[in-house]
């Protein structure tokens, strides 16, 4: 009983100080994943390659995962499976969650400093910036495999066969409708094109 | 029976978005757009971008981070806690049904191949999401001066595998947003103070 508390604690833990998305967590959950010898470092690394490729945020994968297989452990069965699954991600998301629900329920009493808007109005087109230098950075490393100007080469024309497919089908639809395509049916279509370019070729 | 209905179809919103949220944090922020501010009008472009900024400063991944504040902006505490359940359940049913059969599924090829897809698909969403937005924010000065910095610092950043996170890109945007209004405001009032002195005169 009280290794299961572990488990939550340990992604309570986590989830307070993950800042700065996903990837950032990675070096902290395999630090406390090793320490506690809930997993080998080999089939961490095997899940983390999974988990970046499943729906979903990491941080809610890895707790999931790591909580399955150690709750397995400690009450064998499916019910040590789903207990430690729902423990490890429950710890996960609190603190996000309680953090966020604090602010959502000031915000509204913050925006009526103006000191609060020329905060916001600052940050703005910083966010805009973020999102789209990371999209410039994912062509860069998926398309071009340029990972950093220190490292090799690895171009991948089907991403990029797929990247223009998606592209032209989108700006082609957009301009005859007037209307634009859903992300999910984007999604969907090249996880086809995947299938039967990388299968065949 | 309204306010369940509510809750119900905020619940559906966040699943989906759970469940076609690929490849970390930002290629979210296409299904968000698209299911939250273009279908169900529930908040606007810049508010979307307030919800980055505090996601991206707070731990906790994006798409619970932004499932909670929207829930709540929707249907108070209740709703956070629908929107926040839908967008975690999809990845933790997905992840728990593979941690059983974990060993065989990295072993799945054409999985693979799907993934592979999708992550070039990903690419074109989040770049298409950085360019709407970047369409949607009103192109002032200091709004083009501040994203084209970050792009630039970003990339350049990246590329020499510096570590820079961007908690402090947005909290760099704030502050000069805090301070150019500042200037504004004591820049005013000095002019104003003249002027108050002229009229006695």
């Amino acid at each position: 009983m009280l290794e299961l508390l572990e488990i939550f604690l340990t992604f309570l833990k986590i989830g307070a100080v993950s800042f700065g998305g996903g990837y950032a967590m990675i070096p902290l959950v395999t630090d406390e994943v090793i320490a506690h010898g809930w997993m080998s470092y080999d089939q961490l690394m095997n899940f983390i390659a999974v988990a970046e490729s499943t729906p979903g945020p990491i941080a809610i994968n890895m707790a999931t995962f790591i909580g399955a297989t150690r709750g397995g452990v400690i009450i064998s069965g499916f019910l040590g499976n789903i207990l430690g699954a729902l423990l490890a991600t429950f710890g996960v998301v609190l603190p996000s969650f309680i953090i966020i629900l604090v602010i959502a329920t000031i915000i509204k009493g913050l925006l009526q400093f103006a000191g609060v808007k020329a905060f916001l109005n600052g940050l703005r087109p910083v966010v805009v910036g973020l999102i789209t230098a990371t999209g410039i950075l994912l062509f860069i490393t998926v398309i071009l495999g340029v990972n950093t100007i220190y490292g090799e080469i690895k171009f991948d024309w089907l991403a990029l066969i797929i990247f223009t497919v998606i592209t032209v089908l989108y700006y082609t639809y957009k301009r005859i409708t007037k209307k634009t395509l859903s992300p999910i049916l984007l999604i969907i279509i090249s996880a086809i094109l995947g299938i039967l370019l990388y299968g065949v070729i | 029976m309204e306010k369940l209905k509510r809750l119900f179809n905020l619940f559906l919103t966040f699943f989906k978005i759970g469940l076609f949220t690929f490849g970390g944090g930002y290629a979210m922020i296409a299904v968000i757009e698209r299911e939250i501010i273009e279908k169900k009008g529930w908040i606007s472009h810049e508010e979307f971008l307030d919800v980055i900024a505090i996601a991206e400063s707070t731990p906790g991944p994006l798409a619970v981070n932004s499932a909670t504040y929207i829930g709540y902006k929707i249907a108070g505490i209740f709703g956070s806690l629908f929107a926040t359940l839908g967008v975690v359940l999809p990845s933790f049913l997905i992840i728990f049904t593979i941690s059983f059969f974990f060993d065989k599924f990295i072993h799945i090829t054409w999985v693979s191949y799907a993934f592979k897809g999708i992550q070039a698909c990903v690419v074109f969403l989040i770049l298409n999401a950085g360019i709407k937005m970047q369409s949607k924010i009103k192109k002032t000065a200091f709004n083009l001066t501040l994203f084209i910095l970050t792009l630039i610092a970003l990339i350049t950043l990246e590329l020499l595998a510096v570590n820079f996170s961007s908690i402090f890109f947005i909290l760099i945007g704030g502050l000069i947003g805090l301070i150019v209004y500042l200037i504004g405001y004591f820049k005013n009032k000095n002019t104003s103070d003249k002027n108050d002195n002229g009229g006695k005169r």
